[in-house]
């Protein structure tokens, strides 16, 4: 590169004296009001550096006299979002769980709410979507419920939760270990095992299942109905269908009177407050297996400790 | 090593400072064919958000309308979605393939006489010769002490200035919302804020780059006189001082006293009076010439005046300066015009055009689209069946409300109920009502039997109930375990 500064012909600006392969620069003076603007954005900076968080120091950087911080801001900008929710949440509060679907705009949001609850609290048993996860958490997404699946059952059942010791409100039951405690001996587990699959139509009626009939209406009816309909005052689950939290198979069935899981759930109301509980309730209903609450008389038919 | 200082001569400076541009009135067919731009695009500008268009009683009544708070663009009978906001490209595209089609052909015709900067720094200047008077005038007063006269004058000047400015900005929000209410509102101070912002930047871009930036915009700032260079070719119209014919200069009476040693420029310097840009065009093509053909009116009045024949600063081609210096015949402005490379752009241009028009014509105004739930992709339900969930988004994108029904079709036993029904009363379709112009979501429950593949593809279809039966319809998948349960 060689430095030969001079003057192009063709404009009468001088160049720089840099050339590659023939191409030079030209020193065109930059116009005044370029230089104006410079000026101007390091005043800009200036103004900003007083203004705002800007030198680095040990542990932290200067405040800035307007006092601006990132999470101050954050925290800013929720408080708005909540005021601008309050009415929305006020109202799904005033309003009976069992009315909320007859206003859809206010259930429409009650189930948005419920679902941003359910995908913090929820997922971590029962899936994203409340899919469930096969031999451990039910599915909140089929027609099939141990508790119930109206509104009102719902709330409750999220509210004072399932199997909490200790607690008289929570949803309790136990089904004995009819093996482990010697109740049933391995035969006998295996006939009320043919018997549970003829309930379901997984198998057909024989000598084991015959014997297993007569075992199930001693042992199990009273909790799980004499023909296997289930029971929701205890959450005997339903045998007559297709849905099997703990697998429907002869292995898992034996299992399970061998040695029942009694599954529990925390009670949400401890953690959470009634409007949360109540948009985790309809966004639980949403999923596709919501119930309509039972009518009237039956509500009044509930069990002395409260539960519907 | 010797500086550039040395080199030059002259003692050279890193910046310069702005010489001052003091164009000077003048009248010719260019002069008013500028007026007559700059009044029709003004008018569009500041005029087309006053027109009304009725399209019933679910729409704004706004012939042009950037509805940005409700996702929707009106332009007179077409409605444009934000999904269709390909129509929008389509246009830029069609604006960038116009500006090469214009370029190649008539050069920076374009920076000329349309950009927003030369007609509004146009106007400008007629408000500098309204307050101050004429070039000599201006530039007395711009030397001049600092007089009274001076304050109030230019007082006077930047006050219009600043109406302009504000009326440009202000024009601008009215294209974002229905014009006559935002006008009340902006006075009665209920307007936006962003609103306000607006009309504050844009008056204050307008009051700075119309006021005082002008060709500085130009030469500095503007792209497009860098691009255009590539855009051009030796047949593009360019404003040409015919130095074959006008050189050596010389004056009238110098001509007399010795006929043939001078051409006919007379040197009289009206070409860079009137000049908007403040260059001398007989120094040859340059970045500054925006092609305003100002100094062909004054030129030719001037000829006019000497009985010279017009035209010694005319539009004139590359090809054809070679071949009127060579003393030839130019060619006709038919030929220049139409050459392949300007009968390409046309040709793109207009089959974008012609696309876009049949595609708006062909558009349904009834949309599906249909999600399918993931998490999860199936449910078990008791009576074995399997229950898979969809989102559908239909988009009624008439402005009228309508019913719909949703039917599915190449799947088995299929039933169908929406958030509102229950799987007891599933049937073969659902019905929903849609409002006007907006975008329906439905929760649809779609159970079938067991057995089937794992992955079974079928179609859930729309049809219009009110008349007009055309509607949508999208392939999805029903998904079912992959191992019988």
């Amino acid at each position: 590169m060689v430095e030969q500064k001079r003057i192009d012909e063709a404009t009468g600006t001088s160049t720089v004296g840099h050339e590659w392969d023939g191409i030079e620069e030209l020193n065109t003076p930059l116009p005044r009001w370029w230089l104006w603007t410079f000026y101007l954005t390091i005043v800009w900076a200036l103004g900003y550096v007083i203004l705002y968080p800007a030198w680095p120091m040990i542990d932290d950087a200067t405040k800035g006299v307007l006092g601006w911080s990132s999470r101050g801001q954050l925290e800013q900008e929720l408080a708005a979002d909540s005021k601008r929710r309050a009415p929305t949440v006020n109202a799904i509060a005033a309003t009976d769980i069992a009315d909320l679907p007859t206003k859809h705009a206010l259930m429409q949001a009650a189930v948005q709410g419920g679902g941003a609850a359910f995908r913090v609290h929820c997922i971590q048993c029962h899936g994203a979507g409340g899919a469930g996860l096969k031999t451990l958490y039910p599915s909140l997404t089929d027609d099939d419920w141990l508790w119930g699946g109206d509104l009102a059952a719902i709330e409750y059942t999220v509210t004072h939760g399932i199997r909490n010791p200790g607690h008289k409100d929570t949803r309790a039951s136990l089904m004995p270990a009819f093996g482990r405690d010697g109740i049933l001996d391995a035969a006998q587990i295996g006939d009320v095992v043919s018997f549970v699959r003829t309930l379901s139509r997984q198998e057909k009626a024989s000598a084991s299942s015959a014997r297993g009939a007569v075992l199930f209406d001693t042992n199990c009816a009273v909790c799980h109905g004499a023909r296997g309909e289930g029971g929701r005052q205890v959450g005997a689950p339903k045998l007559t269908d297709a849905i099997w939290l703990y697998g429907g198979d002869r292995d898992s069935l034996a299992a399970t009177i061998n040695q029942p899981r009694n599954g529990v759930m925390p009670r949400w109301g401890e953690r959470l407050d009634p409007v949360t509980i109540k948009m985790l309730a309809t966004y639980v209903y949403s999923l596709g297996g919501g119930e309509k609450a039972p009518p009237a008389p039956a509500a009044k038919g509930q069990g002395a400790d409260g539960q519907p | 090593m010797a500086s550039p200082e040395d080199l030059a001569g002259a003692p050279a400076s890193l910046y310069e400072a702005r010489k001052g541009v003091y164009p000077k009135a003048v009248n010719g067919p260019f002069r008013r064919f500028k007026w007559a731009i700059m009044a029709v695009t003004l008018a569009i500008y500041y005029g087309t958000p006053w027109i009304r268009w009725d399209r019933g009683p679910y729409a704004p009544d706004q012939a042009v309308l950037v509805d940005l708070a409700h996702r929707r663009f009106y332009m007179f009978q077409i409605e444009i979605w934000p999904h269709e906001f390909y129509y929008v490209a389509g246009l830029l595209i069609m604006a960038g393939i116009g500006l090469f089609l214009v370029t190649s052909a008539v050069g920076r015709a374009w920076c000329g006489y349309a950009c927003p900067q030369t007609v509004w720094t146009d106007l400008f200047q007629h408000v500098d010769r309204l307050i101050d008077g004429d070039r000599n005038a201006q530039m007395r007063l711009a030397n001049g002490p600092w007089t009274i006269e001076k304050l109030a004058k230019r007082g006077a000047k930047y006050a219009i200035y600043l109406g302009i400015a504000f009326w440009t900005g202000g024009a601008w929000i009215m294209y974002f919302a229905d014009a006559p209410t935002l006008t009340h509102d902006f006075w009665a101070g209920q307007a936006a804020p962003v609103a306000y912002g607006t009309v504050a930047v844009l008056t204050a871009t307008t009051f700075i780059l119309g006021g005082f930036m002008r060709e500085q915009v130009c030469i500095y700032m503007c792209p497009w006189p860098r691009i255009q260079t590539a855009m051009m070719d030796e047949k593009s119209l360019l404003v040409t001082y015919k130095d074959w014919r006008g050189e050596p200069r010389g004056s009238v009476k110098k001509a007399a006293a010795h006929p043939d040693a001078f051409g006919d420029c007379v040197d009289c310097s009206q070409c860079v009076a009137v000049c908007p840009t403040g260059i001398d065009i007989r120094e040859g093509p340059q970045i500054g010439c925006i092609t305003c053909a100002l100094c062909i009116d004054a030129c030719d009045g001037v000829m006019k005046q000497i009985g010279r024949p017009r035209g010694l600063i005319d539009y004139c081609t590359l090809d054809d300066a070679a071949i009127e210096k060579a003393g030839g015949q130019s060619q006709p402005v038919r030929k220049t015009l139409m050459r392949p490379r300007t009968l390409i752009y046309l040709g793109v241009w207009s089959a974008i055009g012609a696309a876009m028009l049949f595609s708006l014509g062909q558009r349904t105004r009834l949309d599906l689209a249909v999600q399918h739930e993931r998490s999860p992709l199936y449910v078990q339900l008791s009576d074995g069946h399997i229950r898979n969930t969809y989102t559908l988004k239909l988009r009624n994108m008439e402005t009228r409300p309508r019913r719909v029904a949703v039917t599915v079709s190449g799947l088995a036993g299929a039933a169908l109920w929406t958030e509102a029904g229950s799987r007891k009363a599933a049937g073969q379709r659902i019905e929903v009502a849609l409002a006007p112009d907006s975008v329906t979501r439905v929760k649809l429950f779609i159970a079938a039997p067991a057995g089937g593949p794992a992955r079974h593809e079928f179609t859930i279809a729309t049809r219009g109930l009110d008349g007009d039966p055309r509607g949508d319809a999208e392939t999805i998948q029903f998904d079912r375990p992959e191992t019988a349960p």
